[in-house]
């Protein structure tokens, strides 16, 4: 699906990714954790093409094609989702006006005709009961006015109506409390199938009980440091990560 | 250089005026009041502080809207179809200033409305005689003086008392020449007491050839009236305008202003409202859409003399390539305006790094017992929600358009009437594509 290959980034001239590997498969849900700082939503945002970000080496193929030289959209349109720390709101443009035109115009990126309107108010309906979202909240600017919760679960509403090869979650867990939580996980549960890849981006270990990852990887330093199953997470949980700090900076 | 060079300006455009003046309808002493005035001041240059963004001497100095014979290109029922705002709306037709009955639908007047032409009213009709010239200073603004010097035409739209218009009524003004002219179109609104009125006045050119449209348009609207007035600028690149609007509102009444400066390639509008009984109260909504060289200048004023009214004012605007936009709004509280609510909005987006805008709230308050603000904003579209639509598969010139038209639509939301709304939503998106 995804590889990464020897990634570096920087940022106003500070280097935050310095040499990250990662390689995700169909079906795979991977988990990267890590200290603040040591550049999680760096690397979910250079996937996405922010541009605030200056990749200066390395490469990254996604669906065997060249992610890092698509322009932002059409990376989307290829199936790359980024589910934002911090939904923009963007008021005066309708949450449904923006999903019917996103969904139109990655249609139209693959040939096809714009969405039938009574297909499109259908799978609204659906993806709405999925992720639990109010149906006002649709009819409403985007994210304007959306409590902490109601915004990641609109971006889980997003993913579900747009449905991503590959989907990257960047603390989509942060600032939300154990109900909001429950609900995002299990929208995120009901889309997962062998089909389609998750990279979750998260500080705690919370969000991996509900959301159970293959792989779990640990971001330190712009690098990925160790790598193992999901009982990783729970060691980190239980240790901290001046551990893994502690054991980085030995070997180096 | 330029005293000579005004001056041979001046009396190029007046260039035949003591003869032809005997020939205009009305009183002369008001025409040549206004011919003295237009002589002594000119053309308004960048020197004057309410002009000296957009020049309009510049615009002239180029002399391409001083043809002396205009020739007429039939307009046809056809072309006047074609600028339909509202199907089913009472029309009146202005072609290159001069009312022509003939292409208006006058049938579908509504009961109480009587209209003329203004050349015919002001000899016949008390109300037109009583207020024709009272709101409209010619010795306030040259552009005043020039159109109340030289007008041949326009109407006179009388809503008699308790007449409650359920048929919107549109003045569509039409500017077709086959050489670069100046029209002088005046235009006479008086809503008596106890009425309704939906009036649309929008701005339309035939061909390419540049022309200038230099309106006055004095309304009254007295006690209780309820007065929405739409203006659409939709012009072209060939129009230019100068479009002067004198409001007098008295107690009770509701006059709202809509002005859509959506296309035109020099617009420079004069609003003023002057309140003279209390508890009166006012709305002026505006939306300037620039690209190319084009200008859009509005200039409003809201005079509060009296207490107990009310102004709310906002304004937005969106350039783009090397355009320019002004906006300058002036409130003034006059000492014995206690009790006055004034508020005013302007917000601007700047698309292109060579666009301009020129915002200048000016509030004059001497009163003591008021509530009054004012806000302006300039920026340039959130990079942020632009990030946030193409990372979900929008396009960057379609999320460009989606902000962009999000911004417009604040103003456009504010139309109660839903043709209106229609339409503009339909320009709007064409303009857009």
């Amino acid at each position: 699906m995804i590889s990464i290959k020897n990634l570096h980034a920087s940022v106003d001239g500070k280097e935050i990714l310095r040499g990250l590997n990662l390689e995700v498969k169909a079906g795979e849900v991977h988990a990267i954790m890590g200290p603040n700082g040591s550049g999680k939503s760096t690397l979910a945002s250079v996937l996405a093409g922010r541009e605030d970000y200056e990749i200066t080496e390395g490469e990254v193929s996604f669906e065997g094609k060249d992610l890092l030289d698509m322009s932002i959209e059409d990376r989307a349109r290829e199936g790359l989702f980024l589910a934002f720390q911090y939904p923009i709101e963007i008021p005066g443009v309708s949450n449904i006006n923006f999903l019917k035109t996103a969904i139109n115009e990655i249609r139209e990126y693959k040939g096809l005709g714009p969405i039938e309107p009574k297909d499109f108010l259908a799978r609204v309906k659906e993806m709405q009961k999925l992720v639990e979202l109010d149906g006002k909240l649709t009819g409403r600017s985007v994210n304007e006015g959306f409590s902490g919760g109601e915004k990641k679960r609109n971006e889980i509403f997003q993913m579900a109506m747009l449905e991503p090869k590959l989907a990257i979650l960047d603390e989509t867990d942060s600032g939300l409390d154990i109900d909001a939580l429950r609900i995002v996980a299990s929208g995120v549960n009901k889309l997962r199938n062998k089909d389609r890849a998750f990279i979750v981006v998260t500080h705690y270990q919370r969000l991996l009980d509900y959301i159970i990852p293959d792989f779990v990887h640990v971001l330190y330093n712009g690098r990925i440091v160790k790598s193992g199953s999901k009982e990783l997470a729970l060691e980190l949980e239980q240790k901290g990560y001046d551990w893994i700090k502690s054991e980085v900076n030995v070997e180096a | 250089m330029s005293a000579v060079a005004e001056k041979s300006l001046t009396s190029r455009i007046l260039n035949g005026i003591e003869s032809k003046l005997p020939s205009l309808y009305g009183d002369g002493h008001t025409r040549r009041e206004a011919v003295t005035y237009f002589q002594e001041k000119g053309i308004p240059t960048k020197k004057w502080e309410d002009y000296k963004y957009i020049n309009p001497e510049g615009l002239f100095r180029i002399g391409e809207f001083m043809s002396n014979a205009p020739v007429i290109r039939e307009v046809t029922a056809l072309d006047v179809e074609r600028m339909t705002v509202i199907p089913g709306a009472a029309k009146l037709v202005i072609v290159n200033g001069v009312f022509i009955p003939a292409l208006s639908k006058l049938d579908r007047l509504p009961e109480g409305v009587t209209v003329k032409s203004i050349a015919d009213a002001v000899v016949s009709d008390e109300t037109a005689k009583a207020n024709y010239a009272q709101q409209a200073h010619a010795t306030n603004d040259p552009f005043i003086a020039w159109n109340t010097a030289l007008n041949t035409g326009g109407v006179f739209l009388h809503v008699t008392a308790n007449t409650q218009c359920e048929i919107p009524i549109h003045i569509l003004h039409i500017a077709c020449n086959e050489a670069a002219s100046t029209f002088h179109p005046r235009n006479l609104i008086v809503a008596e007491r106890d009425t309704k009125l939906e009036l649309i006045e929008s701005f339309e050119t035939i061909g390419p050839v540049k022309t200038l449209t230099n309106v006055v348009t004095e309304v009254v609207a007295h006690t209780n009236s309820k007065f929405d007035h739409y203006r659409l600028q939709v012009e072209g690149i060939a129009g230019h305008q100068v479009n002067t609007t004198c409001v007098k509102s008295l107690k009770g009444s509701n006059y709202t202003t809509y002005t859509f400066s959506i296309d035109g390639g020099w617009v420079r509008n004069n609003l003023n409202i002057l309140f003279t009984e209390p508890h009166t109260e006012t709305h002026l909504y505006g939306l300037y859409l620039t690209d190319k060289n084009r200008v859009v200048d509005n200039h409003t004023v809201v005079d509060h003399t009296v207490p107990n009214c009310m102004s709310n004012e906002l304004y937005k605007g969106v350039m783009d390539g090397k355009s320019t936009a002004v906006f300058n709004g002036k409130i003034f509280v006059r000492r014995d305006a206690q009790k006055t609510n004034a508020y005013q909005t302007n917000r601007n987006i700047l698309l292109s790094a060579d666009a301009t805008i020129n915002t200048k709230p000016q509030l004059e308050i001497y009163a003591d017992d008021v509530k009054c603000s004012h806000g302006t904003s300039t920026g340039r579209l959130d990079t942020d929600a632009l990030f946030y639509l193409r990372a979900r598969g929008i396009g960057e010139l379609a999320a460009r358009k989606l902000l962009v038209r999000a911004f417009a639509d604040d103003v456009v939301e504010k139309v109660p009437n839903d043709a209106v709304k229609a339409y503009l939503d339909n320009r709007l998106n064409h303009l857009m594509a």
